[in-house]
């Protein structure tokens, strides 16, 4: 981490900031690498890089793309639980303050659960078998001696019903529970610190379409109730532009493109973005056709040279190829990395 | 914890084998606490007829229940007698074992790298020596050296600091696929460091194997210190059931038709190992909590409300 950029963290980076408020979360030229393990042939998979977007308090952040373009290791990585395989090569994640990739471990187990937690992709696997579901939730709770074991009993209590489910339901264990009910479960968990930033990392794939919307109008709720701030990944553009503020587009580990949602969803500048959202239903135009894009995201131990979307995508031009364009700044807040769009080179 | 218990138990009493199980361990257990009221002999005692004559190998119908040995002494004041000496060595070495065994195991399965290569390496070299023949040449050596401390201990100490290895084996590889779990990124991303993890979800979930195998690696170390004992490597002035045996061997009990001599000591050695591998592999099963499920009960308080009306 020695060649780290110096911060220009601003409020008026995320499009939608109030000028006066600051970001809670701002990840800045975030760089992640997969080696392969000792003993093994292969290359190094860059994961992320140069990753940097804002998180205001109170909000929602988006992080959209399709699988393997990096949202998981976004949040693996600011959390600082990649395995052990993953290093953040490059990077900063000011958080309250403070750069997290630069305290050491004992202090960022103080910030973890505490001041940001993170509800797991599955449920399922996120829960200990083997433990009750009120246990698991005091965990956090006891583990960072914020209350009592009393009132921690209480906290259990009241976080169950906050999200649905009855308190005598606490001394069961995950299997006892349907799916929409461990997904609650978590999410209970994760607020049973009142943490300032929530990372949910495809809370609802995997449930039905009722239990789904059950999951994100309860997210929004505590949203409006507790004031606190949500990363949310996801691949179903339908719930970023319900829920979220801003939105980052992810392909390949870049930022493609990243704007409030209404510069996402009604003026997108990038190519990719664009074919993402005609690749969804739209209520407005039930009649258009969907269309997908033709090809495969690029394996990260093998990236294209150039811009990372160029071989999928129909409007490149010869430069594409051969370097990597940098965030332009399209408008306040709105930044797309194309050669097609026009403006000043963003600084982070 | 007691309501747990009572529950354990409502289990493991519809369980035929485990029930079995368990009675066999038990009673050999029984016998060697209460070994003193169980017989009105001392193990060394010589039995005599009217006449004041020693009763040397008389079978169980001149004098019960089992008869006596060369010597004259009773059969089966010595095997409950033997049955502390076999127990105590079984026990002790056996948990002692387990111990190293999970320490090794969790330890190199958990923090993996160079410190799972060289307990593993550590590990094979034990694994690849023949351990009998190894046994055999520590014990008699170590006996030779004049340490001050009963033979019995030396037993106990080189079964238990030999037996560890396919068990640090079976956890190692326990751990490895159980720290991947999700649930354990969980407990990082919750600020978990590395004793709470292995304490509450690591060894939560190899427990169950932990004493299965505990119950399972006494009943190896009863069979090893009874081969031991009967190649003569035993503690002679507290004879185990292997030592019986050796004995009667010595003392030609099979040439004299003496069955009584050498057979109980040999059916109790199979009774307790029989006791211990029923016992263990029942309660490997049971101690797992996802094959105890008592599902959904028909209970209003535990009906789910949809997270809008839960407020």
């Amino acid at each position: 981490m020695s060649e780290r950029h110096p911060a220009h963290a601003s409020a008026a980076l995320a499009g939608t900031a109030d000028p006066i408020k600051r970001p809670i979360l701002s990840v800045r030229h975030l760089t992640t690498e997969f080696i392969p393990p000792r003993g093994m042939q292969g290359k190094s998979a860059r994961a992320l890089e140069d990753v940097s977007f804002d998180v205001m308090p109170g909000q929602t952040v988006g992080l959209v793309g399709e699988s393997g373009c990096g949202k998981t290791t976004t949040l693996m990585s600011v959390m600082r639980l990649l395995p052990s395989t993953g290093r953040i090569i490059n990077g900063q994640v000011n958080f309250k303050g403070r750069d997290l990739l630069a305290i050491d471990e004992r202090q960022m187990r103080k910030v973890r659960w505490r001041e940001m937690a993170i509800v797991f992709q599955g449920a399922m696997n996120a829960l200990n078998p083997v433990m009750k579901i009120g246990d698991q939730i005091r965990e956090g709770i006891l583990l960072h001696d914020m209350l009592d074991r009393e009132a921690a009993e209480e906290r259990v209590g009241e976080l169950l019903e906050m999200v649905g489910i009855p308190r005598a339901r606490r001394d069961q264990y995950p299997h006892q529970y349907s799916g929409g009910m461990r997904q609650r479960a978590m999410i209970a968990m994760a607020l049973a610190c009142s943490p300032d930033v929530l990372f949910a990392d495809e809370p609802t794939t995997a449930l039905d379409v009722m239990i789904q919307a059950q999951v994100l109008e309860l997210l929004r709720d505590i949203q409006k109730a507790l004031g606190l701030a949500i990363v949310l990944v996801t691949h179903d553009l339908g719930v970023v532009a319900e829920v979220c503020d801003s939105v980052v587009v992810m392909y390949g580990g870049k930022v493609a493109e990243y704007g409030n949602a209404d510069q996402i969803y009604n003026h997108p500048q990038h190519p990719y973005t664009q074919r993402l959202l005609a690749s969804f239903p739209d209520v407005n135009t039930p009649t258009a056709q969907l269309t997908s894009i033709p090809g495969t995201p690029p394996r990260l131990t093998d990236l294209p040279a150039g811009c990372r979307f160029h071989p999928r995508c129909d409007a490149r031009v010869a430069k594409c190829s051969e370097v990597s364009p940098p965030l332009i700044t399209i408008s306040e807040g709105h930044f797309a990395a194309c050669y097609l769009c026009h403006g000043q080179e963003a600084h982070f | 914890m007691r309501r747990s218990l009572l529950e354990f138990w409502r289990i493991f009493s519809c369980n035929k084998l485990g029930l079995l199980g368990g009675f066999l361990v038990l009673s050999a257990v029984a016998a060697a606490l209460f070994a003193p009221a169980l017989t009105p002999h001392h193990p060394v005692d010589v039995m005599r007829d009217a006449n004041g004559r020693g009763l040397t190998f008389a079978p169980p119908s001149v004098h019960g229940p089992l008869g006596t040995d060369d010597a004259g002494r009773d059969i089966w004041t010595e095997l409950i007698y033997g049955a502390r000496v076999s127990l105590t060595v079984g026990f002790m070495a056996g948990f002692i074992a387990m111990f190293v065994g999970s320490l090794f195991g969790i330890t190199a399965g958990y923090f993996g790298g160079w410190v799972d290569n060289l307990l593993m390496r550590v590990t094979d070299v034990l694994l690849v020596i023949p351990d009998l023949p190894l046994m055999l040449v520590l014990v008699a050596t170590l006996r030779q050296m004049d340490l001050h401390v009963s033979p019995l201990i030396i037993i106990i100490l080189v079964i238990g600091l030999l037996y560890w290895t396919s068990t640090a084996r079976l956890i190692r590889s326990q751990v490895l696929t159980i720290k991947e779990r999700q649930f354990v990124s969980r407990a990082r991303a919750i600020g978990a460091g590395h004793g709470h993890i292995v304490r509450k979800h690591i060894l939560p979930q190899i427990m169950p194997l932990i004493v299965a195998n505990t119950v399972l690696t006494i009943s190896t170390a009863i069979l090893v210190e009874s081969g031991l004992a009967f190649l003569g490597l035993g503690d002679p002035t507290k004879p185990s059931w292997g030592t019986m045996l050796n004995f009667a061997f010595d003392r030609n009990a099979v040439t004299n038709g003496a069955w009584w001599f050498y057979l109980p000591p040999g059916l109790a050695i199979v009774w307790v190992s029989l006791g211990c591998i029923l016992l263990g592999n029942v309660l490997e099963e049971m101690l797992n909590p996802r094959l105890t499920a008592h599902h959904l009960e028909d209970d209003e308080n535990m009906i789910a409300i949809p997270a809008s009306e839960g407020k």
